[in-house]
């Protein structure tokens, strides 16, 4: 079987070691310790897992790891550039769209991922690009607002 | 404060799976606890209950123990830092915001300064759980009470120093300042190379709720940015040197009864610990992928008894009544001969599914192993609860079981239970490593408990001047809660039926609310048609409640009701109701697609009222998302089983709602700041399965009585 031994993740070249088959969600969490990509379901059906592999955003527990290989990949840890927040998450935080925060860094990566494609999405294109992330605590409206002030903020826009 | 408006603990153990609590016996005296966390000052609240106990000359306390019933407290460091020990926990209610606004108020400190340790065994007091709604009412204003009694201490030791009258000074800001010497100093200088302790009962006075300055207005959540980047470990996040992954072997069908098992495969695959005690089989190894591999190596038979399906579940609730006695029923009053001869009788059935709580962040919970002691990271409401479970199943004492809550990824009531702590522990204890258990989504939807099933029938009269003459409201199995009755109605007969029952049942979000006020609601409406009234009239003719009413009038107000339609599909429905002190009313707009049966949620506008405000943009939160987890049970969510069996324990079988089911949703919150403030993340969810069913019946004259309403679209014959 085909190993795997190093991936690019965050811009930085990681070594692992794993079978290609494995499921990239679980090298990411046991391997690089980035657990800040959640497991919710493994059916690609929550959206918790979402990663972005050359901006555009997979669910990591369907993705084998060999997808990955040789691609960039960007976790939710990855946004912050030199202690400053991605405005996605900036505006999640003033939007205040999260009450457990378990699906957030799903929906904040699954923002990202449409926000690089459409710079001015309607509320009806967020709603599509945002419909394979569950959130259980109800937190829809805000989320919608948060990705509407990223895009007015990432347009150099006022919130 | 006022006293006579405090909220009964309204809860229902026979039914819940809770226990009573035993005597709880501490593992540190005062003396560990300057020790741990440096010279300052201490403030710790005593129950009412301590209280009593101490001014009765009953108990006594050595002076280096602390008592039994402690409900929170707080520490001061020297450097100014304000430690606060609570035994409740943050499962995205946003408590461990609203408790720190609570303490900053009293306080006078800064949010930053500011830190929470909740749910941890070891440090924090015993706490029966954090359930119920009942963090606000209770521990909100213990935490104000003991801040208030620090910054006094504070005050005291400031006058003291300065040799001035206590009365003269100021507290802001972490500061002791005397505005006419101008003398000022942090709490930490104060505080430098001293230690003080004092501990207080549970009802001295507080500030009054109109003079609150911090607490009454939005905050932030105070680790947002940990949560936007990444960086919270939540239970499932959790990990530990050598740290391996568990894995359980579980049962063919629910109560079966293991007959063979054959590990000789699992046992060759390298790093691999194979546990069998009992009726559990489980595996340990190196990563999730290869303990997943081991269990499914391992091939075991089991032997289970017939058991019902969903499709004949109501049918079994009604035939399997327990003889237990009900204890939620009020005894019946007059007897139904009085009904007028120009009354209108009506009665009907209503069911509730089964449904689960699907946190996003399934049960886990990581277990280590020192000697016999026994540490454990998990995901609870329960986390004294839990050190008691691991306590007896593994014969320890409980001083040697230390649990520890972070902030979790939800529960809704689905998490009072520590499954995945003995799980991970009893493979820990063989692997001799840490090992952590994360279940999988499957397993979250078949080993965790359900909200139950029920059935309710309803007989009711109306007199012809449109009053309630007479009511008879019997709930099988879906349990207690709610099952009352708000309006004025002269004879009625409540009761709560319990039954034998198929699958682990439990706790959720409202209990048996959501379910006695989706019958209870809807068969208002009902006879609201009957009798020609309009939905919200019959209701405010029959209501005394004047909390209850004004919800009503502010709901109707905020949505325009009676509105008039506008399209075929369009229908208006109204619905409310009180519950652990908190009084909501909600009004539902649909748009139903008459040639595909489709129904959708367009509006909903919910006025809701708790007493006083404490964080009303958490409140909004926690109202819209109770709005929102009210629709996918009101809607589709079902739980199909048959013979011991979930048939869709996976999410796309299980339908939750998503983005395109949310409506537009309006919160109107009523702010009472006379009345002491009642918990909210419960009550807010029984009004919308009704709203919702009324609004169905005025869009298409179709009444539905069982929950999930629409879990194939509506069929109109």
């Amino acid at each position: 079987m085909a190993r795997v031994s190093s991936l690019l993740v965050n811009g930085v070249a990681r070594k692992v070691d794993a079978d290609s088959q494995s499921s990239l969600l679980s090298v990411l969490r046991e391997q690089l310790d980035l657990t800040g990509t959640k497991y919710g379901c493994g059916e690609g059906q929550c959206g918790a897992c979402t990663v972005l592999i050359d901006g555009v955003p997979r669910r990591s527990c369907l993705t084998p790891l060999g997808d990955g290989d040789g691609k960039s990949i960007t976790t939710i840890e990855g946004l912050a550039k030199d202690g400053h927040l991605h405005p996605v998450q900036e505006a999640f935080l003033a939007e205040e769209a999260m009450q457990c925060a378990y699906c957030t860094s799903g929906m904040i990566m699954s923002a990202v991922g449409l926000l690089r494609t459409d710079a001015n999405p309607t509320q009806s294109k967020i709603k599509d690009a945002l419909e394979g992330n569950i959130c259980r605590c109800g937190t829809h409206p805000r989320i919608i607002a948060a990705v509407q002030r990223a895009a007015r903020t990432m347009k150099g826009g006022t919130p | 404060m006022n006293e006579h408006a405090s909220v009964p603990l309204s809860i229902e153990p026979e039914r819940y799976e809770f226990r009573e609590a035993r005597a709880y016996v501490f593992e540190l005296t005062r003396r560990d606890l300057f020790k741990f966390l440096g010279a300052g000052a201490l403030v710790l609240c005593a129950t009412p209950k301590a209280t009593a106990l101490q001014e009765s000359g009953r108990e006594q306390h050595r002076n280096e123990s602390l008592p039994k019933e402690i409900g929170a407290w707080l520490h001061i460091g020297e450097d100014g830092k304000v430690t606060v020990f609570t035994g409740k926990v943050e499962v995205g209610q946003n408590i461990r915001t609203s408790l720190t606004q609570a303490v900053a108020e009293e306080l006078h400190v800064p949010v930053a300064q500011i830190e929470m340790i909740m749910g941890d065994t070891l440090l924090t007091p015993f706490d029966m759980g954090t359930f119920g709604s009942r963090t606000t009412p209770t521990m909100n204003l213990q935490l104000r009470k003991v801040s208030a009694t620090a910054c006094d201490l504070l005050k005291d030791i400031a006058a003291k120093i300065w040799n001035v009258e206590v009365n003269r000074l100021v507290a802001a800001n972490g500061k002791i300042t005397d505005p006419a010497s101008k003398s000022s100093a942090t709490y930490g200088e104060l505080l430098k190379g001293r230690e003080f302790a004092q501990l207080i009962p549970d009802q001295d006075p507080l500030l009054p709720p109109t003079d609150w300055k911090i607490a009454g207005k939005p905050l932030a959540k105070v680790d947002g940015r940990d949560f936007v980047t990444g960086a919270h470990k939540f239970p499932s996040d959790q990990k530990r040197p050598g740290m391996l992954y568990g894995k359980v072997v579980r049962a063919s069908k629910f109560q079966a009864k293991l007959t063979s098992a054959d590990s000789s495969v699992a046992e060759k695959m390298p790093g691999v610990v194979v546990v069998r005690d009992g009726e559990f089989i489980g595996v340990a190894a190196p990563s999730e992928e290869l303990a997943t591999r081991a269990a499914a190596a391992i091939k075991t038979e089991w032997d289970a008894e017939p058991q019902p399906s969903s499709k004949t579940v109501f049918d079994y609730l009604r035939k399997n009544p327990e003889a237990r006695e009900n204890k939620t029923a009020l005894p019946p009053q007059n007897s139904p001969a009085k009904i007028g001869g120009g009354s209108q009788q009506h009665s009907a059935t209503y069911t509730v599914a089964y449904i689960a709580h699907t946190p996003l962040e399934p049960r886990a919970a990581l277990a280590e192993w020192d000697a016999d002691k026994l540490t454990v990271w998990t995901g609870t409401q329960r986390p004294f609860g839990v050190r008691e479970e691991l306590a007896s199943a593994f014969h320890i004492p409980q001083e040697n079981v230390h649990v520890l809550m972070p902030d979790t990824g939800s529960g809704y009531g689905g998490k009072h239970t520590g499954e995945t702590a003995i799980e991970a522990a009893r493979l820990a204890r063989a692997a001799k490593k840490p090992v952590k258990v994360i279940w999988t989504r499957k397993e979250e939807f078949t080993w965790a408990y359900f909200r139950p099933a029920g059935v309710i029938d309803i007989r009711a009269a109306v007199g012809s001047d449109g009053k309630l003459e007479f009511w008879e409201f019997t709930n099988f199995n879906s349990g207690g809660s709610g099952l009352n009755s708000p309006y004025a109605i002269e004879v009625r007969t409540e009761k709560f039926q319990p039954t034998k029952y198929p699958l682990r049942q439990g706790s959720y979000r409202g209990l048996a609310a959501t379910a006695n006020h989706f019958a209870r609601e809807s068969f208002m409406d009902e006879l609201a048609h009957q009798a020609k009234i309009d939905p919200l009239e019959f209701r405010l003719k029959n209501l005394k409640d004047d909390r209850l009413r004004a919800v009503f009038e502010a709901a109707a107000k905020k949505f325009g009701w009676p509105a008039a339609k506008k399209s075929s599909g369009q229908g208006f429905g109204i619905a409310g109701g009180v519950e652990k002190g908190g009084y909501v009313a909600t009004c539902a707009e649909v748009a139903v697609d008459k040639s595909t049966g489709s129904v959708r949620v367009v509006r909903v506008v919910t006025a809701f009222e708790c007493g006083a405000i404490v964080n009303p943009d958490g409140l909004r939160n926690q109202v819209e998302g109770s709005n929102i987890m009210g629709l996918g049970g009101a809607l589709f969510e079902t739980i199909e089983f048959e013979d011991g069996r979930i048939l869709n324990a996976a999410f796309s079988k299980y339908r939750v709602p998503r983005f395109k089911d949310v409506p537009a949703i309006e919160t109107v919150l009523v702010d009472r700041k006379d009345i002491p403030s009642a918990g909210a993340g419960e009550t807010p969810i029984v009004g919308v399965a009704p709203a919702i069913g009324n609004a169905i019946f005025d869009a298409t004259s179709v009444r539905l009585r069982s929950l999930p309403m629409v879990p194939d679209g509506l069929k109109l014959s």
